[in-house]
């Protein structure tokens, strides 16, 4: 029997395989990506418990988190084109013109 | 979407259990593969196996819509704005494999690797209860539902999404807008360049006088030889192109080698 804790074990699993990704990977594309998995694995355990209460709340947050998704990704890749016009690079290691 | 026929019986629940550990499996197994795979448009295409695993689960937990959302959304429209990314920014960005930091890939792991022996802990000490008795909310009814309570409850930051979204769209126009710095180049100022480049006429064709006419079959010489201009380089760094072996003047094909120009 498939109980929503089966799809919050996985989410977790996901989360977890997305912040590794986010610490181990030097693409900043590559970087962005692991992001968006972590985000998904929020929404898999939103609607898990909008599921296991049987209200509908947690499927609207899991929109809302999908909205603002979009919008990061399309603001931080527009950022990261304009670093790799001037740097020739999508390395996070090369952007460092800022530091100190 | 009949849910509540799909809900009934044993065998049904048989069915729902073995599409779980199917799609659970393949979501990790693309998830792990995308945090592993060097090549960026490799981490793409896992990244949209497990958007796509995800989206079969949404309709699995009684929400059609966000299953609908995430395909259009995520793997239509999100993925592809990595794929033109990816584009524009290279291909060829693998990933190097140095460390710049000592040991930061082992600390990171374990890092990970802690935060999921806390998680799960903090998830086995929870009660998570059974799913809710079915209703029409997760069924026939989900997108009026969902539609009542975004309109009614959730107005506020509905609307204050559309602001994010005008504020994101103005600024990916910003930050990638360029000033031309010079003017544009007029169609005398082009026949100026190219008159002075040393080469007026454009490159030869790719196969002309060999016996076929594909991209990468390089054009012959009057004197057998092969053209090396009339490949693109893009393409003859690649085993793929052909020597013409039928030809009665053999030559040895295009050299090999310059792995910088594709991979």
């Amino acid at each position: 029997m498939v109980t929503p804790a089966h799809f919050i074990a996985l989410a977790v699993i996901l989360f977890v395989i997305g912040a590794i990704g986010v610490l181990v990977r030097r693409n900043a594309i590559v970087i962005f990506m692991s992001v968006e998995l972590m985000l998904n694995a929020c929404n898999l355990a939103f609607v898990a418990f909008a599921r296991m209460h049987g209200a509908l709340d947690g499927q609207v947050i899991a929109f809302f988190v999908m909205v603002v998704a979009a919008a990061e990704v399309v603001v931080g890749l527009a950022i990261l084109t304009s670093i790799f016009r001037t740097r020739r690079s999508s390395s996070v290691d090369d952007a460092n013109l800022m530091k100190y | 979407m009949s849910h509540a026929i799909v809900l009934a019986g044993p065998a049904a629940e048989t069915t729902r259990l073995l599409a779980f550990w199917v799609l659970a499996i393949l979501a990790v197994a693309a998830a792990l593969g995308m945090v592993l795979a060097r090549k960026a448009v490799h981490c793409a295409l896992m990244l949209a196996v497990v958007m796509l695993s995800l989206a079969v689960m949404y309709l699995m937990l009684g929400a059609p819509f966000l299953a609908f959302v995430q395909v259009i959304v995520y793997t239509g429209a999100v993925l592809m704005l990595f794929l033109f990314v990816l584009m524009i920014v290279g291909i060829t960005a693998a990933d190097s494999i140095i460390e710049t930091i000592r040991g930061q890939r082992m600390w990171a792991t374990l890092a990970g690797i802690s935060m999921l022996v806390l998680l799960s802990l903090v998830i086995g000490h929870a009660v998570i209860g059974p799913a809710a008795p079915s209703s029409a909310k997760f069924g026939n009814a989900n997108v009026r539902d969902l539609a009542n309570l975004i309109f009614t409850k959730y107005l506020y930051p509905f609307e204050i999404t559309s602001a994010l979204l005008i504020t994101a769209a103005v600024g990916a126009m910003v930050l990638t807008h360029r000033e031309r710095t010079r003017p544009k180049p007029t169609q005398r100022d082009l026949s100026r360049q190219r008159v002075a480049s040393g080469r007026p006429t454009p490159l030869p064709g790719p196969g002309t006088y060999a016996q076929h006419n594909a991209v990468d079959m390089p054009a012959l010489l009057p004197d057998g030889s092969q053209s090396e201009l009339s490949v693109s380089p893009v393409l003859s760094g690649r085993p793929a192109v052909r020597g013409d072996q039928n030809q009665g003047l053999q030559q040895p094909a295009l050299p090999p080698g310059q792995e910088s120009g594709e991979q």
